[in-house]
């Protein structure tokens, strides 16, 4: 090697006698390795995670440097058989609030939304909300019974549900109680936390129309029981022209087969409802004359009011957005040029707009949609805007096709009171202060 | 067009859609000849469900004597001797006159509507981390026991097949379905739409977010 090739745009590293023994060509990864260990105290030689801490980066691989990605070999095919993020995206993972729950069993966590650019889901961050823990089936072991007011009760191999015509289709899923922990004010200083309840994936699977077809439904049938093969047999009661409308039973998620955590290796959709009806690791379907009001449409899932009456079987999820960014986890940075993004959705159909406002609700303008805009499914949308250090009252406001405009808190409470739990969609509030901080706040 | 008759042409033409399914279903009658027969033993074992009008209900009987020790073994780790809950582990018991103040207590005597989805809650999910192992008999003791926690059936009132869906629940009729949208479609306000805000409270305040909040480290 020659002087010059060595002082290219480099300083001259060390390299162990030893390491320089085994020949051949040098890869990227392993001259980090070994920067590494030859740093004395543990100072990080090229580009590596930072603690946390904002760092400028390593002048070693900045311009007029050559950084060691640009001469040395990367890793090989097969690296990671299955890919994963690269590093230094780890942080971007589901997080949970611990005193939620009892047990983790039964509980729940929260996509990043925060890291979403556009409107779907990476399978991997997809929130999960278990009531008996995540089942694990084997796929030749999996069932599916159709029984109840039918002509032909049957019972599907998961060879049997793939045999069918498929369809594809993207559509969000929410929880009910997503934003439920900020009926009283502002709670959860963080969007995965308050919106993080979602996700929105392109699924592939069978109409259930067409199984029920399959078994042949009794005309006196007027609701079908979806029904859990999992250690909590989740059941929830749907009508049955909801179930002949869009509901599907899906094996696929984002083009692979589904996540364990997300019903593998068959779940319910039912697009646009409450996500606790999407019934996971899917068992059974009975097909009956009236509700069967089982624990998860009574004691849970129902909506109680200031007059001690409950609302049951709200199961349409309203047009609701929040931005994502800014938001208290991803503060700003700098003073100039901003883009703010955010999510939209309406169980109702598609998005029409979006409004952002900069100043708390008193001026609004319109965001820009990011297409395809698709009905029951998230709709991601930006604004470019100029920050100079001013206080800012960031909002969203989203209107479906029916003309339903995401209401204020102030008007839902006036409706709800504070202890229903369930579908708060009403409009989110960040403070963004003179040094970039943000907040969850709530507007009188 | 207004946005008032807008949805109701959506309404309709979402009506028309779900009238043009049926019909479909029922006029094209297309199968596959997938699936095999589910026999009636099958269909037995799994079909465990019970509705309020008692459909889907057992022979078999039990009364909260029966449940006693029962629940105390299985149950009462969670829920508490008295139905009381521990930790966060849910209340079964009292709650009464509750659901309108501020802290609501909704428990099985305050809130649940119907004593079949008790039935059907224990024998398809209880105990927690046993399902599906107690016996016809035994759900209806811990049924019974349960409700007696709550006043609703005497200690030695024996449950079964016939008598359970008469059992009065104290909220049957706490539950409502919504007639009207909440809030109808409206143009809102773009430009100078209120006078004033105003902070009322702020998150970090509260100081109850888990401390890894998901910030990234560069941005």
């Amino acid at each position: 090697m020659t002087d010059k090739t060595r002082t290219r745009g480099r300083l001259p590293m060390q390299i162990p006698a030893d390491a320089q023994r085994q020949g051949g060509p040098v890869s990227a990864a392993r001259r980090r390795f070994l920067a590494g260990s030859a740093a004395a105290g543990g100072a990080l030689a090229a580009g590596g995670l930072l603690g946390g801490k904002a760092l400028a980066g390593n002048p070693e691989n900045l311009p007029p440097n050559i950084p060691d990605w640009s001469r040395y070999l990367g890793a090989g095919v097969d690296a990671h058989p299955y890919g994963m993020p690269v590093e230094f995206e780890s942080h971007v993972v589901r997080r949970n609030v611990e005193w939620l729950t009892a047990t983790s069993e039964s509980s729940v966590n929260f996509t990043p939304i925060h890291e979403m650019d556009g409107f779907v889901t990476p399978n991997g961050l997809c929130f999960e909300r278990h009531h008996g823990g995540m089942a694990i089936v084997p796929p030749e072991d999996y069932r599916l019974m159709i029984n109840g007011l039918v002509d032909r009760p049957l019972i599907f191999t998961y060879q049997d549900i793939m045999r069918f015509p498929p369809e594809s289709r993207f559509h969000f899923l929410e929880c009910a109680a997503n934003s439920g922990m900020e009926w009283r004010g502002a709670q959860l200083n963080g969007v995965q936390y308050t919106h993080g309840m979602i996700h929105c994936v392109y699924y592939t699977g069978v109409p259930l129309k067409t199984l029920l077809q399959e078994a042949g439904v009794k005309t006196s049938a007027k609701w079908i029981l979806a029904e859990g093969g999992d250690s909590a047999g989740m059941t929830r009661s749907i009508p049955l022209e909801k179930a002949l409308d869009d509901c599907m039973v899906v094996y696929s998620m984002n083009g692979e087969r589904l996540r364990a955590e997300q019903g593998y290796p068959v779940r319910l959709i039912v697009p646009g409802w409450e996500g606790n009806m999407w019934v996971k690791w899917l068992r059974r379907i009975e097909v009956g004359d009236k509700a069967w009001y089982h624990r998860e449409e009574t004691s849970k899932y129902t909506d109680l009011l200031p007059n001690g009456k409950a609302r049951k079987f709200t199961w349409v999820m309203d047009a609701k957005s929040v931005i994502t960014s800014p938001s208290p986890e991803k503060p700003m940075r700098a003073e100039g040029p901003q883009v703010l993004k955010g999510l939209a959705w309406s169980g109702h159909g598609r998005i029409s707009r979006v409004d952002v406002s900069l100043d708390g609700g008193i001026n609004w303008q319109a965001a820009q949609l990011h297409g395809p805009v698709l009905p029951k499914a998230l709709t991601f949308f930006t604004l470019p805007f100029e920050w100079h250090g001013q206080e800012l009252l960031l909002q969203s406001r989203a209107m479906d096709e029916t003309g339903y405009v995401q209401p204020r808190m102030a008007a839902l409470q006036e409706v709800r009171g504070v202890n229903s739990i369930y579908h708060n969609n009403s409009i989110q509030t960040w403070l963004v202060n003179a040094n970039g901080v943000v907040d969850n706040v709530r507007l009188g | 067009m207004s946005v008032s008759a807008k949805r109701g042409l959506l309404l309709a033409a979402a009506a028309a859609a779900l009238l043009a399914g049926a019909q479909a279903l029922a006029e094209e009658g297309k199968t596959y000849g997938l699936g095999t027969p589910a026999t009636p033993e099958q269909i037995a074992a799994w079909d465990i469900d019970i509705r309020p009008d008692g459909a889907g209900l057992p022979p078999g009987s039990g009364s909260a004597a029966d449940g006693e020790e029962l629940y105390a073994n299985q149950c009462a780790f969670c829920h508490g001797d008295f139905g009381e809950g521990i930790g966060r582990y849910p209340v079964l018991m009292g709650g009464f006159e509750s659901l309108t103040q501020d802290r609501p207590e909704k428990t099985v005597g305050s809130y649940w509507p119907y004593a079949s989805t008790v039935w059907d809650y224990i024998y398809r999910a209880m105990p927690f981390g046993n399902a599906q192992s107690l016996s016809v008999d035994e759900t209806y003791a811990l049924t019974a026991y349960v409700l007696w926690l709550n006043d609703i059936v005497e200690y030695e009132q024996v449950l079964d097949q016939d008598n359970l869906a008469e059992v009065e629940m104290p909220n049957a009729d706490g539950f409502f379905l919504m007639s009207e949208p909440e809030f109808p479609p409206h143009e809102p306000c773009m430009t100078d739409c209120r006078d004033s805000v105003e902070i009322l409270g702020k998150a970090r305040i509260l100081d109850v977010t888990p401390d890894d909040g998901g910030q990234a480290p560069i941005d």
